[in-house]
């Protein structure tokens, strides 16, 4: 093994694991991660029918402690972290004073800490804006990635799967609630959150016990149908239910408020970076909205970001993400437009390979019949 | 279809009835009609195909020139002509079905037939051997 360098890519601990699967192995954010195995279709359906299994350890992990932790969290996101219940987890934006988007974020509280989980492109930039931001305060924070490994069991059987690997009672963990339970032996918080849709856990363990833990998920899961699954299929399954991926629909340059997350930036909280900036957007009215995108007919190219987005004849946007719906058979996308062309049903035009194809704004999640249990 | 295409029986050994280019095109001529394709190896290196550009029957192309276009979620690929000639026929059921490409990239997969301008060209295209050797080299891991 040579030593790590810049140029070298970093491994999570399931590294060998995947290349024994067969995984087709790319460059992801400095990470070497598996983009499919078997295929990202046949990924993809198994989720929706059955389970499947992630790794995520390339996301970044932050630990915060101290006295100020809580205070120090809500100053830098934009929802109510005061609010957050112990064992409770919280989907999060982290903006500039303009109101840009930092990163979008996962945390958890617990009785003595906060815990943090970033985009692993953003990870190096969190944390540096998050250390620029503790003077005065009793802070401290600590990056847990190479430490621990995080793996995502998503499906409808993914409860049942897990339920043969721990003792804890599954049922006592409602949606966006997590808790300290052993799984397949090992040390873990278990929380009951995902980025597909369906019904699924995310288990955050030690990253020694990684492999040991995957291999009998794997194992422990093949009556289920049970398969391993790359970065291709999570695209694509959060696309389908119409969730931001940092870089495609969210980034400096937009705000949550005209990114359609609203519903998680508390403008009556007492302050928070950006709060300035976006209580200012929304009396003046936003200018532009993130909208779902879905082709009227089948058998396509598959719309992709930058593809410019056409509304009479004019360009009006362009596409923030796309991709061939792998449940729906047809093409759908995301992407900002004018105010006056968000409503469901406009119109539009995607141009493509020079033929124009007609396309609808359309209410997102494109896929309607997920899983996942919202309280 | 005038000729039966035998179904491959090992997955990584290339049909031994035709030729292939670098660029994982094969070939089968038949007289001065070749049909085209792209090989085990291509499709799955692709992922599942998406869609398909065909080009118009007519249509002139050259040896390795672009004779269509195939998409997978990951990326567009080109397919290059392994001759020159002309597209006498193109498979339309790949519009519906475009994952024919990787069920079954050497028979129902086929993607057009040309009627070929130069045999001569053959000589420039690898026989089954020399393909699972090159793309035997190609394999990363």
């Amino acid at each position: 093994m040579s030593p790590e360098s810049e140029a070298s890519l970093k491994h999570t601990a399931l590294s060998q694991a995947h290349r024994q699967s067969g995984a087709r192995l790319v460059d992801f954010a400095g990470w070497e991660m598996p983009i499919q195995y078997e295929g990202i279709l046949a990924e993809h359906r198994a989720v929706r029918a059955d389970i499947g299994l992630f790794d995520v350890s390339h996301m970044g992990r932050f630990q915060i402690q101290g006295s100020d932790a809580v205070p120090f969290i809500d100053w830098l996101v934009t929802n109510d972290v005061q609010s957050i219940e112990i064992g409770q987890a919280q989907y999060n934006t982290m903006c500039y004073e303009d109101g840009g988007i930092i990163d979008d974020l996962l945390v958890y509280r617990l009785p003595d800490r906060i815990l943090a989980v970033v985009n692993a492109s953003n990870k190096d930039k969190d944390l540096k804006w998050m250390q620029e931001h503790t003077e005065g305060l009793d802070v401290q924070i600590d990056d847990l990635t190479e430490q621990t490994a995080l793996l995502a069991v998503q499906g409808p059987k993914a409860q049942q799967l897990l339920s043969r690997l721990t003792s804890a009672d599954l049922d006592q963990i409602p949606y966006y609630r997590f808790t300290q339970a052993e799984v397949a032996k090992s040390w873990s918080f278990l929380s009951r959150t995902g980025y597909t849709g369906e019904d699924g856990f995310e288990i955050w363990l030690p990253a020694d016990e990684a492999n040991k833990v995957w291999q009998t998920l794997l194992a422990v899961g093949l009556d289920l149908g049970v398969k391993p699954c790359g970065l291709g299929a999570r695209d694509t399954l959060r696309l389908e239910m119409g969730y931001c991926l940092y870089s495609h629909e969210i980034d400096q340059t937009t705000n949550p408020l005209e990114a359609g997350l609203g519903w998680i930036v508390k403008l009556d909280k007492p302050d928070f970076i950006g709060k300035e900036a976006l209580v200012s957007q929304k009396a003046k009215g936003l200018t532009r909205r993130l909208v779902g995108i879905k082709l009227e007919q089948k058998h396509t190219p598959v719309p992709r970001q930058n593809y410019p987005i056409f509304q009479n004849g004019e360009q009006i946007g362009s596409l923030a993400s796309g991709t061939i719906s792998p449940l729906l058979g047809i093409g759908i996308a995301t992407g900002y437009v004018p105010n006056e062309f968000a409503k469901p049903g406009t119109n539009l035009v995607i141009p493509m390979r020079e033929k124009l194809y007609e396309a609808k704004v359309t209410r997102m999640p494109f896929y309607k019949n997920g899983s996942i249990r919202r309280q | 279809m005038n000729k039966k295409m035998e179904r491959i029986g090992a997955e990584n050994l290339p049909p031994e009835d035709r030729r292939y280019t670098n660029e994982h095109e094969w070939i089968i001529v038949d007289g001065e009609i070749g049909t085209v394709g792209i090989t085990d190896f291509a499709q799955s290196h692709l992922g599942d195909v998406v869609y398909i550009g065909l080009p118009a029957v007519d249509t002139l192309v050259m040896q390795m020139g672009q004779l269509a276009e195939v998409e997978s979620v990951k990326a567009v690929s080109e397919v290059y002509s392994p001759l020159s000639g002309e597209i006498v026929e193109v498979n339309v059921s790949l519009q519906d079905s475009p994952e024919l490409i990787n069920k079954d990239p050497y028979n129902e997969g086929w993607i057009a037939r040309i009627r070929i301008k130069k045999p001569s060209e053959l000589d420039n295209l690898m026989n089954a051997q020399q393909y699972h050797s090159f793309i035997e080299a190609q394999e990363e891991h």
